[in-house]
């Protein structure tokens, strides 16, 4: 017990450093430095990492497959957009279509009670992104959750596909304004606080933030009698039934909360990319977040959030340069063109799959990493003692 | 305590019971013994609510529960340590323990320390993946787990199937144990001899049906029973 809280302490102390350091990083790198991926990578891998950390709940910790998780993104994306664009901005961005929502939480709630308002109206659109995504889960839970593995899969993934077609239908145009992108609504780019003359900006610091609250809910949840039931279905599901663990009840409870976080990750995304769009959110988004799943380790929420923030800085950063002609100081424009980073991606990709089968972290935590390369050196250490 | 009532049931398209009656009073070691096939395992897995009787009924403590949920009858007092172990192989024993005790909210260190008094060697594999025990130590486990639920009958499903004969032994040692301390115990085995040997009462089931009931020590000698399965 004791050493489970000192445990807790650590990490407590060890996130804030890491948002200490995040918030100078902030402050001190210029949009126009080279430094500035970095920021773009860490939020970006946020969102990544929260939505992988998502599908790990379900895919890793309670044995379900499914691929669904870029519908959630795109119901959570949806959700969190219409509910904060401003009023004023709603005739200009539903150009062709006679909008049906015509308030913003954050407006209505800051109008009600001041600033913190405002706060309190974004916090409440990102609550129902996720209760959006999670309520359209239990809906497709109750008939599919009844199929085994490989049909859930395909299941999830068919109605990813669905979900994309319906919101660019036309007739849906007054509420998700069809085919064309909705903007305007609250971005990353919104969180600098302006203190006299020097702007705080927090842009990277709210997503980071958001993340860690979220994945640190999904952690508790893990650990909880909960979690132990999601791994006993996961393990044996006949076995878990005679333990009178009611496998349909879980599984539904697994696949509804892991939404909710696929559809908070949704609007993170929306956040992110300053425009929300339902043909963005394709099942090779899908694909994507589970590569980040087998990566960084199945059953693993640290190689989660490792991988993922893997993954973008490779593809949004360090393999750049093989799409533009120059690449690590080397220069075959006839080779390096629009493409051939996704060649060597494949090729990466496939080396870690052949050579870590379990990922980067296997079902292992960080925290088990660290206890185990600690007892390592200690060991050689009094062995090193005795023999001296 | 538990009492079948013309049980029949269906599994994978054929009626693999067919009309049996069982009582199991409080308190007792009651065995079925039978070949592959006879549908020892059937019975059980409907009493736990896991397969669906076709017809008859399931009475515990005189209330009906042929309809109920596994999780309702886990509820009730009545636990299944399952055919082959089926252990939790990636969980550490704990807490494989721990999930045996899924439905209750109360204090479970009592229980836990109960089931390390009966098994001293789960203590000392507490923390290990219960995939790396050995064959014994996982029976000891699935049924250390049954045990967490605090069970009021505990249902058995072939417990010495794979092991040494000296593990088994020890396993039908523990069987002892546990019903001294108050457990009823239904057991179902292939191994007859043991079985028969530690049971109040025994019931020999032949294709789906009953084909002879008798006090453990009076099967054990009956000519028939020696002939069929004591070799």
């Amino acid at each position: 017990m004791k050493q489970k809280s000192k445990q807790s302490m650590t990490a407590t102390i060890v996130l804030a450093a890491v948002f200490a350091l995040v918030i100078l990083l902030e402050q001190v790198i210029k949009p126009t430095d080279p430094a500035a991926m970095l920021l773009t990578v860490l939020k970006k891998g946020s969102v990544y990492a929260l939505v992988a950390v998502s599908m790990n709940l379900l895919n890793g910790f309670t044995g379900l497959f499914s691929l669904g998780q870029a519908g959630f993104m795109l119901l959570g994306a949806y959700a969190y957009a219409i509910f904060t664009i401003p009023a004023a901005d709603r005739a200009t961005v539903y150009r062709y279509y006679d909008c049906v929502v015509n308030f913003s939480f954050p407006e209505v709630f800051g109008n009600a009670i001041g600033g913190l308002g405002f706060i309190l109206g974004w916090i409440i659109a990102v609550i129902l992104a996720g209760l959006v995504a999670a309520g359209v889960a239990f809906l497709i839970g109750l008939p599919v959750l009844r199929l085994k593995s490989d049909y859930l899969a395909i299941a999830t993934l068919g109605f990813a596909e669905i979900i994309r077609a319906i919101f660019q239908w036309g007739r849906l145009g007054p509420v998700t304004n069809g085919s064309n992108p909705l903007k305007s609504y609250i971005r990353l780019n919104s969180f600098q606080l302006r203190l006299g003359d020097f702007t705080l900006s927090l842009t990277t610091f709210v997503p980071m933030l958001m993340a860690a609250v979220c994945i640190g809910v999904i952690i508790m949840l893990v650990n909880s009698s909960y979690g132990r039931a999601f791994k006993a279905i996961r393990e044996d599901e006949i076995a878990a039934e005679a333990m009178g663990i009611s496998l349909y009840k879980h599984k539904q409870l697994s696949f509804c909360i892991s939404s909710f976080f696929a559809g908070v990750g949704g609007a993170m995304l929306a956040m992110f990319a300053g425009t929300v769009q339902a043909n963005n959110f394709k099942a090779a988004m899908t694909y994507e977040l589970l590569l980040i799943v087998v990566l960084g380790g199945i059953g693993s929420i640290s190689g989660s959030c490792i991988g993922a923030m893997l993954f973008i800085a490779a593809s949004e950063w360090w393999l750049r340069g093989l799409d533009s002609g120059v690449f690590m100081g080397i220069q075959a424009p006839n080779v390096f063109r629009n493409g051939f980073r996704l060649v060597v991606f494949s090729v990466v990709i496939m080396a870690v799959v052949l050579f870590f089968r379990k990922g980067i972290m296997g079902d292992k935590e960080l925290p088990d990493l660290v206890r185990r390369i600690r007892a390592k050196l200690g060991g050689k250490q009094k062995a090193g003692e005795s023999n001296g | 305590m538990l009492r079948i009532d013309d049980l029949r049931v269906n599994y994978g398209g054929i009626e693999a019971v067919k009309g049996i009656s069982i009582e199991v009073p409080e308190g007792e070691i009651v065995t079925l013994i039978g070949a592959n096939g006879a549908g020892k395992s059937t019975t059980l897995r409907s009493v736990a609510g896991l397969v669906k009787p076709a017809s008859g009924s399931i009475a515990f403590k005189g209330e009906d529960i042929t309809a109920n949920s596994p999780n309702s009858i886990v509820s009730k007092g009545i636990t299944l340590v399952p055919e082959g172990r089926r252990v939790f192989p990636d969980l550490t024993v704990f807490e494989n323990l721990k999930i045996g005790a899924y439905l209750r909210k109360d204090n479970l260190d009592k229980d836990i320390n109960w089931v390390y008094e009966l098994f001293p060697r789960l203590k000392e594999r507490s923390w290990q993946a219960a995939g790396t025990l050995s064959g014994g130590e996982q029976q000891m486990l699935a049924v250390g787990r049954a045990l967490m639920s605090r069970p009021k009958l505990m249902m058995m499903d072939e417990p010495s199937l794979g092991l040494a004969p000296l593990i088994v032994k020890g396993i039908f040692e523990i069987i002892k144990e546990i019903n001294r301390q108050g457990v009823t115990i239904l057991l179902i085995e292939q191994n007859a001899n043991m079985a028969l040997q530690i049971a109040d009462t025994g019931y020999v089931l032949e294709t789906g049906r009953l084909t002879m009931k008798g006090a453990g020590k009076a099967l054990l000698s009956d000519e028939a029973v020696r002939k069929a399965y004591l070799g």
